[in-house]
């Protein structure tokens, strides 16, 4: 017996990558513009977002952030302190954040009185490069604890990322962090990706990475 | 480790194909993955096992073919495949482009599938797109 043929031929994650196409749209109509952030665990999102939304909002930026992590919201409080409207999303064991949950944390929320929206991702190097979550722009952090041979370990990641913020500079000469290797490894990753050295705990080039946000929110 | 929401997005997209069709078993399935897509083909095998139990494609084999990497060269004004990468640069003219054309694919490609009540071979005009 003979078994027939069905053509498919389609994404392995249409379902993904639909609702994803729906909220760009969503965010696009609301005037939203829409960050999100990926690194491993523990590689300084949760202290960047901290601080950009506090500096946003001391401006007069009306920003809200999501977090995603498996369990707890201990993310959203610390964020909370910032004065800004955050949502935590719970995987409950998935690695990764999809369109789907953040659609589902999206419920009865206020869009367009908002104006840039933080999606702090699962921490992981892997699963979170294939989901798009409808986003204006992905944005990777390396710590300079991780080593500057990340990139070349994780590339799928840092090739689908918009600009690189290099965190915990601060560390760097105790971790005896090679900044060069560092540039030059994320440059055979992702020829021409921005990166911009910060470290959320002094401050340093925290105005750089602000400064970026802007740029691209007006689409220069 | 997301190859087990991969499989399970893999059994719904087949079973909606199917649906409507004469009842039938999933022999064989095509996948095709780029290399820089993150999935472990094994990792999927064994997810694709454990989640295909008691539907229609329980027992079907799963053929992966792995993508290479190809990048666009503006230099040398074509397409050409990277054997090795990083670094994401021309094996002919050392240019960096960070343009990836192939090697992100995450596609069903095709089913194989055998009727359940007839089990005989169907003309190529049954085929379905």
């Amino acid at each position: 017996m003979t078994p027939r043929i069905v053509e498919l031929r389609q994404g392995l994650l249409k379902k993904n990558d639909q609702l994803a196409a729906a909220l760009r749209l969503r965010f696009r109509d609301a005037g939203l513009f829409v960050v999100n952030l990926v690194s491993g665990p523990g590689s300084g999102k949760t202290l960047l977002l901290e601080r950009t939304l506090s500096a946003l909002k001391a401006r007069g930026g009306r920003p809200a952030a999501l977090v995603g992590d498996l369990e707890t919201d201990r993310d959203a409080r610390r964020l909370a302190r910032a004065g800004c409207p955050v949502r935590q999303i719970e995987t409950h064991g998935i690695c990764h954040l999809d369109a789907e949950m953040i659609d589902r944390h999206l419920d009865a929320w206020d869009l367009p009185s908002h104006d840039v929206l933080f999606i702090e991702n699962v921490g992981n190097l892997v699963c979170t490069s294939s989901y798009d979550l409808g986003e204006s722009c992905r944005v990777a952090l390396l710590s300079v604890t991780e080593g500057e041979d990340k990139p070349l370990k994780y590339p799928g990641i840092y090739n689908s990322a918009d600009a690189v913020v290099l965190t915990k500079i601060d560390l760097a000469d105790a971790c005896e962090f090679d900044r060069d290797a560092a540039r030059s490894h994320l440059l055979d990753v992702r020829p021409g990706v921005r990166l911009i050295e910060t470290s959320a705990k002094t401050g340093q080039g925290v105005d750089d990475w602000l400064a970026f946000l802007d740029e691209r929110r007006q689409g220069r | 480790m997301h190859e087990l929401s991969i499989a399970n997005a893999l059994v719904h997209q087949v079973t909606e194909a199917l649906a409507g069709s004469a009842p039938c078993r999933v022999t064989r399935v095509r996948l095709r993955i780029g290399v820089l897509a993150g999935v472990a083909a094994e990792a999927l095998t064994f997810c694709f096992e454990v989640v295909t139990r008691a539907t229609p494609l329980e027992g079907a084999a799963l053929e992966i073919e792995s993508i290479p990497i190809a990048i666009r060269c503006e230099p040398c004004g074509r397409i050409v495949d990277l054997a090795e990468a990083p670094p994401f640069r021309c094996p002919h003219c050392d240019h960096p482009s960070a343009a990836v054309v192939r090697g992100k694919e995450l596609e069903l490609e095709s089913i194989e599938v055998e009727d359940q009540d007839r089990g005989q071979a169907v003309t190529p005009s049954e085929r379905r797109p």
